[in-house]
């Protein structure tokens, strides 16, 4: 299964698609980047004419490679030609140090820390292009194949 | 094990995972997770890898799919623990 594969199962599209690309993918965990563009809707109002990526907007970036697109990937022997992944967030703990600013390219690797009875848990960073640490925790959630228990 | 300790076993486990504290309050063994106490399916299979740590068992996706109340728990942990 390649990247492109995985990316295509997404269920999310623009503007509330944050995977531009993944670098690596094993059982173990993933890698994958995205660039926020400067016209991304949530600039708007965050905040007043002072443009900061929210910081559930990064929460959402690390669930959706970190999470969804391992997941994807982990539940790939159950894939069959109609496959929608069911998914659903069921916690995350996230610390943030730095601010991500419109414009940047942030990279998020994530390990799988759990993954039974189809609840994946992961620790998860995100990066900038300066390789700082933005921010991390632990994303959890629910992933199954459609209709399928 | 005698019943009473391992309600109280669970009761321990599955505490930090109750949405419904006056359910919890009147736990029995009829008390369901998801129904009764409010737990979400993901804090359910916590419950599980806790129930698997604290009595060193292994529990199966059918064993867990029936694991809907305290009484379907306590029978899969018993028929495990003495086995």
């Amino acid at each position: 299964m390649t990247s492109k594969d995985i990316i295509s199962l997404l269920p999310y599209e623009a503007p509330f698609l944050f995977v531009d690309g993944l670098s690596k993918i094993s059982e173990a965990g993933a890698t994958g980047y995205y660039t926020f563009k400067e016209t991304e809707y949530f600039y708007k109002g965050h905040f007043k004419a002072h443009p900061v990526t929210p910081g559930v907007i990064l929460t959402e970036c690390m669930a959706q490679i970190g999470v969804v697109c391992l997941g994807i990937y982990l539940l790939k022997d159950e894939i069959t030609e109609n496959f929608k992944p069911e998914i659903a967030l069921t916690s995350s703990a996230v610390d943030f140090y730095l601010p991500v600013f419109p414009g940047e390219t942030v990279t998020v690797i994530s390990e799988k820390t759990v993954f039974r009875f189809h609840k994946l848990k992961c620790n998860v960073k995100l990066f900038n292009q300066k390789e700082e640490l933005v921010c991390r925790g632990t994303i959890s959630g629910m992933l199954k194949p459609k209709g399928n228990d | 094990m005698k019943n009473e300790d391992l309600i109280a076993k669970l009761k321990t486990i599955v505490q930090p995972y109750v949405q419904d504290e006056d359910a919890f309050k009147n736990l029995s063994e009829e008390t369901t997770f998801v129904g009764d106490l409010k737990i979400n399916s993901a804090n359910l299979v916590d419950i599980i890898l806790d129930v698997e740590d604290e009595f060193d068992i292994r529990i199966e996706n059918e064993e867990m799919e029936q694991m809907l109340s305290v009484k379907a728990a306590m029978a899969i942990v018993n028929s495990k623990i003495t086995s």
